[in-house]
């Protein structure tokens, strides 16, 4: 039996910059952009927690966090 | 390491390599350059005696960045050099007064300026010591003017460093560094010797930059349990950087006033002669013997001369350099450059007194007829 | 033992940091982090040096005892950073201006003398914090604000010159590969002796701008198509490999470390040192 981890994913409006990189990047579309440029979670049933996002945001403004 | 003691007969170079390593020094970082490479070579054969290091960097800018990062892991460090490598020093000479980590700089002065005569003395590095470093910045330079001096004032170049976290310059010349003659060299345990600061507040509120009433830093080492940050940049308490107007001004200002406030403990002068002499001569290093010289032949001759040697270059002996003016009816002020002391006197001279300048910049020394011939044109004007 | 994650080694309260959206300096510097507290250090065991220029600024944010210096000597400080005590772990973080342009020699000597030190390069082909002019990776005839017409002067592969220099470890990895830059950064760390990890990071504001694309997303991709392992590098035509960089680890090695060596010929007896004059 799999038993899917429950991941919750949050962004700091504060310091995010707008890049896109975690969106344009995340292997499962995880993410959707904002018409103001900020991503948001919004297929949290595809997140794997491969971490890609939060490692490669550049602004430190992504935390993943697997609650078990 | 066999540690001379007692009555030495040796060189002013080695006399600096063994007052350093009483003194705690444990890091030398260098670039070999004449007149200072026997500090490089002793410091070489000598301190992995003491479990120390020695390492010959690949330039005088790196020697320095060196010295710096050894000390503020908490070992003594020094290196010496002359005019071209103190040139290139300079940038991180001003790293070491704004960050304030305590290191040790020797200059033995050559002729200059460029290559110039480069296994001649000269003093043409006075202005150097003071402002070769850009910004508003204050520092500590001593002079001496024999073999036991340089041990004596290496010594306490450490001592000045470790008190006040800052560099301090030991300003000598080619011919102190050459010549040899006898020194004592004091019992281990006779030699005063002070370690810098170190913190007192719990690790949690610890800032490295913060100072009491005193204006001076408790710095702990790299790898403490206080986590330390050093930074070139303009830098609050917490030593990280801080670009706030307020902060530039009361960093740079406490800097100065550290130094300022403790005058009396830093600046020495020797008077020779009759302290109300009709004429004062006023020299440091090497030229200072030949002055000497003169005072003691002057008072064969019944001239009323005296002498004001300066040890410590800066910051200025202001007050010992105004009773000089007050006192002689002239100054007679003998260097190896075109005057550099001379112009810092005229700054003082409220008294309007003469003020002689004796120059000599052709890589030989002042000796004592020179003087001696100034001093009979003065007395006779 | 106490055991830290990469946030205790990132001081936070000077976030948001100074770099530009889709700079990668933010990537390399979360790789740092992690990779300090993967390898079980503590932030008190590590002294960070940095450079001048946007990347080095990162001392900024970091935990760790920190210096940051004049431009181009971060190793120097570090050299003696590490001899004053050599207990400790010391990571240079340097741009390539700080590296391998006005710090060039003491890269080389760093290398040569294989002093225990840590350098991460961040690469981005050119000075980003004073607007972008050209540097001595900057590649032949890429336009920068001092070479607008394209630049004259060809530049330094800086991992070719760590390992010709003497380095014991040397790779090269971009932020797009973040789990291998991440693992390298843990390898060079570990390694005794000199260790480089280049790393080709995107400036979109100015690199970027002149000579890929503005974009953020469109540098990130870049990197990604650009950057290609050892085994696939060496399969390309000599055309297809100028079109790419190459990245993994190309050195592992374990020549004597400096202080090593220093140590293990400084403790020859007085007789031996006579002999040898």
């Amino acid at each position: 039996m799999i038993i899917k981890e429950n991941v919750q994913i949050k962004i700091d409006e504060r310091l995010c910059k707008r890049c896109g990189i975690c969106s344009e990047f995340c292997p499962q579309n995880v993410f959707s952009v904002r018409n103001d440029g900020i991503p948001q979670v919004t297929a949290p049933e595809n997140c794997t927690s491969c971490h890609l996002c939060d490692w490669r945001c550049p602004d430190f403004a992504i935390t993943l966090e697997v609650i078990s | 390491m066999n540690r001379p003691v007692g009555k030495q007969f040796m060189q002013g170079n080695e006399a600096c390599v063994f007052a350093a390593i009483d003194a705690g020094a444990r890091f030398y970082a260098g670039y070999p350059i004449t007149p200072s490479s026997e500090i490089a070579e002793l410091c070489a054969e000598f301190l992995p005696q003491v479990k120390g290091v020695f390492l010959q960097m690949e330039d005088e800018l790196g020697s320095m960045a060196a010295v710096i990062g050894a000390s503020a892991a908490g070992t003594k460090s020094f290196t010496a050099t002359s005019g071209p490598g103190f040139s290139l020093m300079q940038e991180n000479l001003g790293m070491a007064i704004y960050t304030e980590v305590p290191c040790v700089v020797v200059n033995v002065q050559r002729n200059g300026p460029s290559t110039a005569l480069a296994t001649r003395p000269g003093q043409g590095d006075v202005m150097q010591t003071r402002w070769g470093t850009h910004g508003d910045h204050p520092i500590i330079v001593l002079s001496p003017s024999s073999v036991q001096e340089y041990y004596d004032l290496t010594v306490r170049a450490f001592n000045l460093s470790e008190k006040y976290c800052t560099p301090v310059i030991i300003l000598t010349d080619e011919v102190i560094g050459h010549m040899k003659e006898d020194l004592v060299i004091p019992q281990l345990d006779d030699l005063e010797i002070i370690n810098r600061k170190v913190p007192t507040q719990s690790i949690e509120e610890y800032r490295p930059y913060q100072t009491g009433d005193d204006d001076i830093p408790a710095i702990a080492p790299f790898g403490s349990d206080y986590i330390v940050h050093i930074s070139s940049s303009c830098h609050d308490e917490t030593g990280f950087s801080n670009s706030k107007p307020q902060t530039a001004d009361k960093l740079v200002r406490r800097l100065h006033r550290k130094i300022d406030r403790n005058i009396e403990d830093i600046v020495q002068v020797e008077w020779f002669g009759a302290r109300n002499a009709d004429l004062c001569i006023i020299a440091y290093g090497a030229v200072s013997r030949t002055a000497k010289q003169v005072v003691v032949d002057a008072e064969e001759k019944g001239l009323s001369v005296n002498l004001l040697r300066i040890i410590t270059h800066w910051p200025f002996p202001d007050a010992q350099v105004k009773e000089a003016l007050n006192q002689a009816k002239a100054v007679i002020v003998a260097e190896m450059n075109l005057g550099q002391v001379a112009q810092e006197i005229q700054r003082l001279n409220s008294s309007h007194t003469p003020i002689y300048s004796l120059t000599r910049i052709d890589g030989e020394m002042i000796i004592p007829s020179q003087i001696m011939s100034k001093i009979e044109e003065v007395m006779r004007s | 033992m106490t055991t830290h994650t990469h946030k205790d080694f990132l001081d936070q309260r000077h976030l948001p940091h100074i770099w530009c959206p889709g700079c990668g300096d933010g990537i390399v510097l979360r790789a740092y982090t992690m990779a300090l507290a993967e390898l079980g250090l503590a932030p008190k065991d590590v002294v960070t040096v940095t450079g001048i220029g946007c990347w080095g600024k990162s001392d900024d944010y970091v935990a760790t005892h920190a210096l940051h210096g004049t431009h181009g000597r971060a190793l120097a400080y570090a050299t003696g950073v590490k001899l004053g005590n050599p207990d400790l772990t010391v990571v240079t973080l340097m741009g390539d201006g700080d590296a391998v342009t006005i710090g060039g020699n003491h890269f080389i000597h760093a290398a040569r003398r294989n002093i225990d030190l840590t350098a991460i390069v961040v690469n981005n082909y050119n000075y980003g914090m004073t607007g972008g002019q050209y540097s001595a990776t900057t590649p032949l005839n890429s336009k920068t604000t001092t070479s607008p017409l394209g630049n004259a002067e060809p530049g330094f592969d800086i991992c070719s010159l760590a390992e010709t220099a003497g380095a014991n470890f040397v790779a090269r990895t971009t932020p797009y590969h973040i789990v291998s830059l991440k693992n390298l950064l843990k390898q060079a760390i570990t390694k005794k002796g000199f260790s480089v990890v280049e790393v080709i990071t995107p400036c979109p504001t100015y690199f970027g701008r002149y000579n890929i694309n503005p974009s953020p997303v469109a540098n990130m991709h870049w990197l990604k198509e650009k950057g290609v392992p050892v085994a696939k590098y060496q399969q390309m035509t000599e055309e297809e490999q100028a079109q790419h960089f190459v990245i993994g680890a190309f050195v592992n090695k374990d020549r004597p470390d400096f202080y090593t060596m220093y140590q293990q010929i400084n403790s020859r007896n007085g007789t031996e040192r006579e002999g040898e004059r």
